[in-house]
């Protein structure tokens, strides 16, 4: 099934993704309507379930904030495609089990509002009418992901 | 083959007898830190993950700052939250208004040389000046430590600093940190420690080297190592003989070299609204400023204060100037320094210890179109108020000038 893209730069920071003064929020449901605010105000009105974020490096970098994942999971975003993550957004995202996948070649084939077929399970995703590799898990961290994140698999190994 | 030092202390933690990068291993944490924004997010992960007790209430630190005191109805909401919790699991280290949570975690000697630490914020990287593995850490998985005491890492591989020589006297370690992060760019330590040496840095207070640990975070680096000296064993109340193993073997591998000399540098900014958009002051001489602010866990320290009040000494400012220390602590000495009343008499508002204006939530939040020159570490959109605020990120002393003139100016 194809998805829309939603194309965002290089070094998008967590502050970006979910700006402080609403981490006040009681939770992600209330939260998540401001959604890249700063960047794009009708980001959170206008993303679809299964769209899918493609970005350049280092995004999600900046504060340790786990709603910055958390929002853009709440939003229905099946995943970030992006060329590098920044390391507590990466792990945040596992732990929560949304995926986060790098794919270093995707972010200049593609346009903002291209349609791509993401392959959770076989590691592709196609768009502008070819298909890429995305880098895989480590096989730790993959567990965790499948599992639905730290929670299930800290209930499932207890 | 030798170790880094993040390799010496993974190894002695684990028991392994040997580590590489790369390698995923779970260890034994020493302490963790947890503070007042994230604290509800923690708690309620913690009871869905089904824990009924922590793994171990003396290792647990919760840390009022972001939101003190309250400045909105909602923030007190975290307080009752966080205050519930400490009754119930039994939590003794509490600080409720004694500063801001990375300062006290060494200053209250909750994180030592060679200990593993982590804590819900980014900038957790901070106790790596004393030689101690810290990093920041989302609220899942703080709660998954809170009941097992354990965590999973990868065995990151490490970039060495070294800088020798003398720093010229108007460059501080915040103008060695901007120009480093300016250089590995805001990625270019992901997943990388970073170990820094070298002669300028043994000359460093540990205050300083907290300035440099503090914003490695700001490259990407999961944490930044410095090895402990005398001056590090003073600051923690440790004896040498019990950290002198914790220093990067000459045959350990590092994955890249970076070398300044110190009579190189220079003071400089980072310019909006990136943390690695680094300019040399002298280009930026004349950029007219709405307010300056000196303060936060990056540089509200005793020298940090001692050198505005130098400058200031018998000025008056020229725009508003907010000052806020990194603790309580910090602050008796600084009005026993005489150097409270110096800044207070050049013009400053002095806030209470805490996060407030650099978590943008109080105590001086500007608007658009406004600009302001700040000691602190990140200078992203929104920030410090609207996205629409130019935030340019400079050390005390071109802080401190700035505010004579209104404009930036660079120390003499």
């Amino acid at each position: 099934m194809s998805n829309q893209i939603w194309k965002f730069h290089n070094d998008v920071d967590t502050d970006q993704i979910i700006a402080s003064q609403y981490l006040l929020l009681p939770d992600v449901e209330e939260m998540k309507q401001y959604t890249f605010e700063s960047l794009d105000p009708d980001f959170a009105k206008n993303v679809h379930e299964g769209d899918i974020i493609v970005a350049g490096e280092n995004f999600g970098c900046g504060s340790s904030r786990e709603q910055a994942p958390s929002v853009l999971k709440a939003l229905g975003v099946k995943a970030v495609i992006a060329r590098s993550f920044a390391r507590i957004f990466y792990r945040n995202s596992i732990n929560i089990g949304f995926p986060v996948i790098v794919c270093k070649d995707l972010y200049d084939a593609v346009k903002d509002g291209d349609m791509a077929d993401l392959d959770l399970s076989a590691g592709t995703v196609t768009a502008a009418g070819k298909t890429f590799t995305c880098t895989k898990l480590p096989e730790y961290m993959q567990n965790i992901l499948s599992q639905g994140g730290l929670i299930a698999s800290l209930n499932k190994e207890g | 083959m030798g170790n880094t030092i993040i390799e010496k202390i993974i190894k002695k933690n684990t028991g392994l007898s040997e580590v590489k990068p790369g390698q995923i291993v779970t260890v034994h944490v020493d302490r963790v830190m947890i503070h007042d924004i994230f604290i509800p997010f923690v708690a309620d992960k913690f009871e869905e993950m089904g824990f009924d007790r922590l793994w171990d209430p003396d290792k647990v630190v919760l840390i009022y700052d972001h939101l003190v005191p309250a400045s909105a109805v909602e923030d007190i909401r975290h307080f009752k939250i966080g205050d519930a919790f400490v009754k119930k699991y039994g939590l003794t280290h509490v600080h409720r208004s004694d500063g801001i949570c990375h300062q006290l975690m060494t200053e209250a000697g909750y994180a030592g040389p060679g200990d593993i630490v982590f804590g819900t914020d980014s900038h957790t990287t901070t106790y790596g000046c004393v030689g101690c593995f810290s990093s920041g850490i989302g609220y899942t998985e703080m709660a998954s430590i809170l009941g097992t005491g354990e965590m999973w890492v990868k065995v990151p591989e490490t970039i060495k600093v070294v800088i020798n020589g003398t720093l010229p006297a108007n460059v501080s370690a915040k103008d060695v940190i901007l120009r480093l992060i300016g250089d590995l760019r805001a990625d270019g330590a992901t997943y990388k420690a970073l170990e820094i040496t070298g002669s300028a840095v043994d000359a460093m207070s540990v205050a300083s080297r907290m300035t440099i640990s503090n914003m490695a975070v700001e490259a990407g680096a999961k944490c930044c190592l410095f090895r402990p000296d005398e001056k590090t064993c003073q600051y923690t109340g440790t004896d040498l003989s019990e950290v002198d193993w914790i220093y990067g073997d000459e045959d350990a591998q590092y994955c890249q070299l970076i070398e300044y000399q110190a009579e190189d540098l220079v003071p400089v900014c980072a310019c909006p609204s990136q943390v690695d958009n680094i300019h040399p002051v002298s280009d930026l001489v004349g950029t007219k400023l709405d307010q300056v602010f000196i303060g936060s866990c990056t540089n509200g320290r005793l020298e940090d204060l001692a050198e505005a009040a130098r400058i200031l000494d018998g000025r008056q400012t020229a725009c508003k100037l907010i000052i806020t220390p990194a603790s309580r602590k910090i602050y008796l000495e600084a009005i026993e320094a005489g150097y409270m009343e110096i800044l207070a008499r050049a013009g400053a508002i002095i806030t209470q210890p805490g996060c407030g204006l650099c978590c943008g939530r109080a105590g001086g939040i500007l608007t658009d179109g406004e600009t302001v020159l700040a000691t602190n570490n990140r200078n992203f959109l929104g920030r410090m108020g609207t996205s629409k605020v130019g935030i340019y990120l400079g050390s005390p002393a071109t802080a401190a000038i700035s505010a004579i003139y209104g404009e930036i100016r660079e120390p003499l």
